[in-house]
């Protein structure tokens, strides 16, 4: 019991600050990536290649000057970004980082905590995680503060439908479980479940766009229309959890996408690999393989956020309401129906 | 300790600061503070969910009353812009009628509640009663037509919501 209660507290600091390290590296290899598309340099001259740089940006975050408005409620401004900071890095605990590893005869998972109810709990989190900008937004006593954060909110709101009849779907073909764990195993040496929703992945994507408030979809925060949007007030290290939260976001969704549509750990002919090279099944090195696997499939992922938004404009407001209602609600709920049709005959579902 | 259980403890902390949630709700002069304790309420209220082996129901409780019933509760009183200034001022008159009409409310449940006795909460089944597909099974068996009544008046609110919501044509 107290070496379970070990273990899950080591792998807990683990997952922790391995999203913020991974988060904070993005802020870099965003700028990297920018450069690159933009035929710059990019940063270069805090250590080799600018590796320094996320180091030298918290640095210059702490050290800001911290201003809060006299006219605001000082409780809500500081509650508004460290609650969506807290309900970013929440998400991690349910993914299952790589295949268990089995010493001595004990098993232990790459995960924090499999509840039965994975994928909701995730929804739950994402849906607590809307308050955070709103809560900032209002409490900054601000108009264009105010209208970011409205935004923030009804844009939240309009993709989540999408993006949860698009997974309803998703929960289908993976058998009916809600489990993180059970639809990460069972793409184990099958085929991943991309092949079997195409447009399901699709619909999962562009909403995660919208919801991590990534470009093309990042309206709350529309520089050219209300100055700095809904943390137009911050400064100092709550804005810079602001930010920062936004980068995390962006991890864990590329990790829940690429584990739910594109198996995770799991990679083509993995169990012949390990075979070719002698590994037993439970060693370490096949979990350090498969988590090595899990993350090129996540730094792909993040990739390809970043270069949507250095290549595709900012969406006009009434323009992304109607993507979200009348092009994405009514492909999801088609794509839904064809899953079950196809499932029917598949063998898949019993009546 | 001190001759409860962990359950037990848990139900008293729960159920204390989901009616101290309650009251502020009601209490707080500032509507935004209003809905925020609400949101609170609602998440202790979940737990008691768990407690009941009710997993699902709570995580369900949270994602569409938290999540998204109250997000909507807290745009709508952004959008008017409500405080404390803006209030309309009620008359004593007014507030008298509310205090005698809320103490009827009370008075009227209390005496249903108390004429129920102890409400036979399911203790039947496992632990495993609260789980989806089991939730699921049951949903669709047993309580087949009462779940289909209720999406029925769902979809009537739908309709009815669209059809208010809808700008007049000439």
């Amino acid at each position: 019991m107290i070496s379970l209660l070990i273990y899950k507290g080591i792998l807990c600091v683990a997952v922790f600050a391995f999203s913020l390290g991974v988060a904070a590296y993005s802020t870099w290899w965003e700028r990297k990536f920018a450069s690159f598309l933009q035929d710059r340099v990019g940063p270069d001259r805090a250590g080799p290649f600018g590796l320094l740089q996320p180091l030298a940006d918290g640095g210059k975050m702490f050290f800001k000057e911290e201003i809060i408005p006299n006219v605001s409620n000082r409780f809500l401004f500081i509650l508004g970004p460290s609650l969506f900071m807290l309900t970013s890095l929440m998400t991690g605990a349910v993914i299952p980082w790589g295949p268990d590893v089995i010493i001595g005869g004990k098993t232990y998972a790459f995960q924090v905590t499999d509840i039965n109810i994975g994928i909701l709990y995730l929804f739950g989190v994402v849906g607590i995680g809307v308050y955070g900008i709103m809560i900032g937004g209002w409490a900054s006593n601000n108009k264009y503060a105010l209208l970011g954060a409205i935004r923030a909110s009804s844009q939240m709101i309009s993709y989540e439908v999408a993006m949860g009849i698009s997974v309803i779907a998703l929960i289908i073909t993976a058998g009916g479980t809600l489990s993180l764990r059970e639809i990460l195993a069972q793409q184990d040496a099958g085929v991943c479940n991309f092949v079997y929703q195409p447009l399901g992945f699709l619909i999962f994507f562009v909403c995660a766009l919208a919801e991590t408030n990534r470009a093309p979809f990042d309206l709350p925060e529309c520089e050219s229309e209300l100055v700095g949007g809904y943390h137009t007030e911050y400064s100092s290290m709550k804005l810079g959890l602001f930010l920062f939260a936004e980068y995390t976001n962006m991890f864990i969704s590329s990790a829940i996408m690429a584990g739910f549509y594109f198996g995770g750990y799991n990679f083509p002919f993995a169990h012949e690999f390990y075979n070719a090279i002698g590994l037993q099944e439970g060693s370490w090195l096949i979990a350090l393989i498969g988590f090595g696997a899990y993350f090129t499939k996540i730094f792909i992922f993040i990739c390809v956020f970043m270069w949507i938004r250095w290549t595709l404009p900012r969406f006009r407001y009434d323009q992304l309401m109607n993507l979200g209602w009348k092009v994405l609600l009514p492909l999801s709920l088609l794509n839904l129906a064809l899953t079950v049709v196809v499932e029917y005959f598949r063998g898949n579902i019993h009546f | 300790m001190l001759g409860y259980t962990i359950t037990q403890w848990l139900f008293g902390i729960l159920s204390f600061l989901a009616i101290m949630f309650g009251l502020m709700v009601v209490f707080s002069r500032n509507p935004v503070n209003s809905v925020l304790y609400l949101v609170m309420t609602f998440f202790c209220i979940a737990g008691h969910y768990l407690l009941l082996n009710a997993q699902f129901l709570a995580v369900v409780h949270i994602v569409v009353y938290a999540g998204a019933i109250m997000v909507l509760f807290l745009f709508v009183i952004m959008l008017m812009n409500l405080n404390e200034d803006t209030e309309p001022q009620r008359t004593w008159l007014s507030k008298i009628i509310a205090a005698v009409a809320g103490g009827m409310l009370l008075f009227v449940l209390v005496g249903s509640l108390k004429g129920a006795g102890q409400l036979g909460i399911a203790q039947h089944g496992s632990s495993q009663i609260g789980l989806v597909k089991n939730l699921g099974r049951v949903l669709f068996t047993e309580f087949l037509f009462p779940f289909e009544i209720a999406s029925i008046l769902l979809l009537a609110a739908l309709v009815g919501s669209i059809m208010i919501g809808k700008k007049e044509i000439n």
